[in-house]
């Protein structure tokens, strides 16, 4: 079986973020950069317990950008997979992304293509679905948890208010989350074979992207907290029922 | 032309958040000059004509059984299917779970610029741009949509429900559904909850209530308060609660009218995923807490003591 992992980089969770350039572009300098958490975690783990149970399987590793995201994709390595291509470009928009990654998936032949469920910077939850059209391929998203018997997987996605279980054919496109795997840590020996796991780096083709981000906004701060006595309780529900009118 | 809006549904009735995408549908129809119609998948609830009072004028329905499980690929060729018909020039999803599966793949399919999680209206005084959020919560982006059709994913509970007057015409569309390639094997739902994204109302636990056994104080205000409950990362790490209930920026972000926090001190990461909330409400016995800093409302003390005082006054306000 062959697996594609789509992996991204993105500011750590507890990065401060702030925006130059007019408000045009995020302050990266001097910030800490990570594998967005729901690639790592969640599909990168899942698919790394996959070759583990069947070891015939070979995992490839997909990122879009400049040479600066090759530590992180160095980093999926070291977790594990057995290659890793960069599409040296700079991302545009999300259907720029996947227009790229389709076109690596196509030459690749893969049977399963995992993404998580969204970036924690764009937020756009748009790749596995984007990919999956591109390649006219199913999509299930927000796996919870993802099984595979032969050429079936069976995936539990969510619902609002519960889990689905779904079946079908590969090849599919599955976007991950929690549920599907646990966080793993890199050990010392997949640090060191990170080091010569080949990592190819391919041109993008010409695709036009279909959004742009004109600027960035922080939100209004807020005015200060009212602080209520512990002794008195019910001045807290008084005030949240008559000033705030939120109940 | 038309601003076509999809409408979400379950158990026979239209989602909060399918609304909220109507009236905001709606309201893109009046800026941009055209009609607002709406497409509706599966068997139709009783309440599609009702869509007329937030502004639809006519509901196109696909009847079809199979449309009742969702594949996103053969939601989306019906989609497309109606856009070309109505002549969309702006689709508008709620960005919930079945929004998030399909709107992207209609971008992809139409070559229609897409912005998810939208949280206003776009800006139509020079191009059309979206406010949207980013960073988990932390921040917005203004993102152009540059194609002629532009397909926007409302975030839950960002805008409005306005009911005026008025019937929606229900119509049948006509279209080939495809066999889907997705079975459905299995559904395990809980029964009455509100999904925590739609809530108006969450309280939300931490570390500081020490156990599981103690969730009752959350519960109960909850239950008072016709709330959501939701709660801390830890707390699901630790299998207290389960983690479909964990908010932040690796759970869920929510953006409910009011959000009580009790004994959670507000890691960066929490915020994230509530500081949309329109009314915070901390419950902490460390004044240092940091989610203070974030919050409208506090309470420095023992949630134990705090939090049943809480529930009573606000029953005794509710008279229940």
């Amino acid at each position: 079986m062959k697996i594609l992992v789509c992996i991204s980089k993105t500011p750590d969770t507890t990065a401060k973020i702030a925006f130059t350039d007019n408000n045009t572009k995020f302050a990266g300098d001097g910030v800490q950069w990570i594998i967005n958490p729901y690639d790592e975690w969640y599909a990168l783990v899942r698919a790394i317990e996959l070759k583990e149970a069947d070891a015939s399987t070979v995992i490839h590793l997909v990122t879009v950008g400049a040479a600066d995201a090759e530590p992180i994709i160095r980093k999926a390595l070291a977790l594990g997979g057995d290659e890793a291509i960069r599409i040296n470009a700079e991302s545009q928009d999300s259907f720029y992304i996947a227009a790229q990654i389709a076109e690596v998936a196509k030459q690749g032949g893969y049977d399963l293509i995992f993404t998580g469920k969204e970036t924690i910077d764009y937020n756009g939850s748009s790749i596995g679905g984007m990919l999956a059209e591109l390649l006219n391929l199913p999509y299930v998203s927000l796996a919870e948890k993802f099984t595979i018997e032969g050429t079936t997987a069976t995936i539990e996605r969510e619902i609002d208010g519960g889990t689905e279980t779904n079946t079908v054919q590969l090849p599919v496109v599955v976007s991950c989350q929690k549920g599907v795997a646990e966080q793993r840590i890199p050990n010392m020996k997949g640090i060191m074979s990170a080091r010569t796991k080949p990592l190819k780096v391919v041109e993008p083709t010409a695709v036009d992207a279909l959004t742009a981000v004109v600027s960035f906004d922080l939100p209004p701060a807020k005015a200060g907290v009212k602080l209520v006595p512990a002794d008195n309780p019910e001045e807290l529900v008084r005030l949240l029922h008559e000033e705030a009118k939120a109940f | 032309m038309s601003v076509l809006i999809f409408i979400d549904h379950a158990d026979g009735h239209i989602r909060k958040a399918a609304i909220e995408a109507a009236c905001y549908g709606a309201k893109i129809a009046e800026q941009t000059g055209t009609t607002a119609e709406a497409i509706l998948l599966g068997s139709t609830p009783a309440d599609a004509a009702a869509l007329g009072q937030y502004g639809i004028k006519k509901v196109h329905t696909v009847n079809d059984a199979s449309l009742n499980t969702l594949d996103a690929q053969v939601y989306t060729k019906v989609i497309a299917d109606a856009a070309t018909t109505t002549g969309a020039t702006v689709i508008v999803f709620s960005n919930n779970i079945v929004g998030k599966a399909v709107a992207p793949r209609l971008s992809a399919r139409l070559k229609a610029g897409l912005v998810t999680g939208a949280v206003a209206l776009p800006d139509t005084g020079n191009g059309f741009v979206v406010k949207k959020n980013v960073f988990s919560g932390k921040a917005f982006a203004n993102v152009s949509i540059n194609t002629a059709v532009k397909i926007i994913a409302l975030n839950p509970n960002a805008y409005p429900v306005t009911a005026s007057e008025g019937t929606a015409e229900v119509v049948a569309f006509s279209t080939t559904v495809d066999s889907p390639k997705i079975q459905v094997t299995a559904t395990s739902k809980v029964e009455g909850d509100v999904p925590l994204t739609e809530a108006e109302i969450v309280v939300s636990g931490g570390r500081g209530l020490k156990g599981p056994e103690n969730w009752g104080l959350v519960t109960d205000l909850a239950k008072a308060l016709g709330a959501a409950t939701a709660c801390s990362r830890p707390v699901a790490d630790v299998h207290w609660r389960p983690h479909h209930e964990h908010v932040g920026q690796t759970g869920i972000a929510i953006a409910p009218n009011l959000y009580i926090a009790i004994g959670i001190s507000g890691a960066i990461q929490h915020l994230a995923g509530v500081n949309r909330s329109k009314t915070i409400v901390v419950i902490n016995k460390d004044p240092e807490a940091p989610f203070f800093k974030a919050a409208d409302y506090g309470i420095v003390g023992d949630a134990f003591e705090v939090v049943p005082k809480i529930t009573e006054a606000v029953k005794k306000i509710k008279g229940i």
